[in-house]
């Protein structure tokens, strides 16, 4: 069940972040487990006194998956653009999820420094993933600086507490032409369905998989939770009605 | 030279370059990125750059995050 990013094709709609696990063993496991086919990671000071042994990109190549490079924890535009030219020398892709944060507290997007960094690195030649918040209007405008995505979190990353405006996130879908990826909040399966009923193009989450209690089974739970949202979305749900409507004819009924 | 690397002190001799200082503190040979004095070097870079005394560089590399 593949989707187009940036030109490319990916073949899961469920995109993995990688923080969050409690070790390798584990996040090897989640990540087989989901199927997916692109992977976030950061960019962090390399343990200068007991050295480091790449263990992580290791991991990403023997699984096959493609590599999405973060800006977490940038709160300026210039700060996320450097890290995520320092990202595209270190793991020679000019793919980008760019995060630039307003407040640790809720880790909420800066929509005013989101979207001036969203601008220098299309223009630098990056292809722009930005998480964002559910507002429709700057979803559009980073469409329209030239994101190849735009990512709505659902609600606050790490916060497991859904989709807190599914209005609003049917109206990205439907105001932007590029992949909508809904990206934070998601708690457990139900929540990742949603997101795709709502039209969502893809959903990219973390720790609702690695702070699980079985990481592995809700890597599996998110796999077919995606796949069925998709389905269900393409499929074209019965409308809501107030009252009941019964689906055994009423033809035919004896007379006792 | 003294430098500051990733936040902590650290000795070179003088005319050392910035990838004799990346070789110093880690055996990993790639995915590795590098920021002098808050300025991305390419790694193209690395061998033709003169690090001075008092320089603030940032090795950097993949760590787990969402």
């Amino acid at each position: 069940m593949s989707f187009e990013l940036g030109g490319v094709p990916i073949p899961s709609r469920l995109v993995l972040g990688t923080g969050g696990a409690a070790n390798l063993t584990v996040l090897e496991q989640a990540i087989r487990a989901s199927g997916t086919g692109l992977v976030t990671v950061a960019l962090r000071r390399v343990d200068t006194t007991h050295g480091t042994s790449g263990g992580l990109l290791d991991l990403v190549d023997r699984c096959g998956v493609r590599l999405l490079p973060n800006t977490a924890g940038c709160y300026t535009a210039g700060e996320a653009v450097k890290v995520a030219q320092l990202a595209r020398d270190a793991f020679e892709t000019d793919w980008v999820k760019l995060e630039v944060i307003g407040d640790e507290r809720t880790l909420l997007p800066d929509g005013v420094e989101l979207l001036r960094a969203a601008e220098e690195l299309v223009a630098d030649g990056f292809t722009v993933l930005p998480y964002t918040s559910d507002d429709p209007i700057l979803a559009r405008r980073l469409a329209d600086v030239g994101c190849a995505a735009v990512m709505p979190a659902g609600s606050p990353i790490g916060s497991g507490l859904g989709v807190s405006n599914p209005h609003h996130i049917r109206l990205i879908r439907q105001s932007v032409t590029v992949p909508v990826i809904l990206d934070a909040g998601i708690g457990t399966a139900s929540d990742a369905a949603l997101a795709m009923e709502l039209g969502c193009d893809a959903v990219l989450l973390a720790s609702a998989v690695t702070r699980a209690a079985d990481p592995v089974a809700m890597a599996t739970a998110m796999r077919y939770a995606v796949e069925s949202g998709r389905l269900a979305y393409q499929a074209g749900r019965i409308p809501r009605r107030f009252h009941a409507l019964a689906s055994t004819p009423d033809d035919g009924r004896p007379e006792l | 030279m003294e430098l500051t690397v990733n936040g902590l002190g650290h000795s070179l001799p003088i005319g050392s370059t910035l990838a004799d200082l990346v070789r110093t503190v880690t055996e990993q040979k790639r995915g590795l990125a590098v920021a002098v004095n808050g300025e991305v070097v390419p790694r193209g870079g690395w061998s033709v750059t003169l690090l001075c005394d008092g320089d603030r560089v940032e090795v950097l590399s993949a760590a787990q995050g969402g």
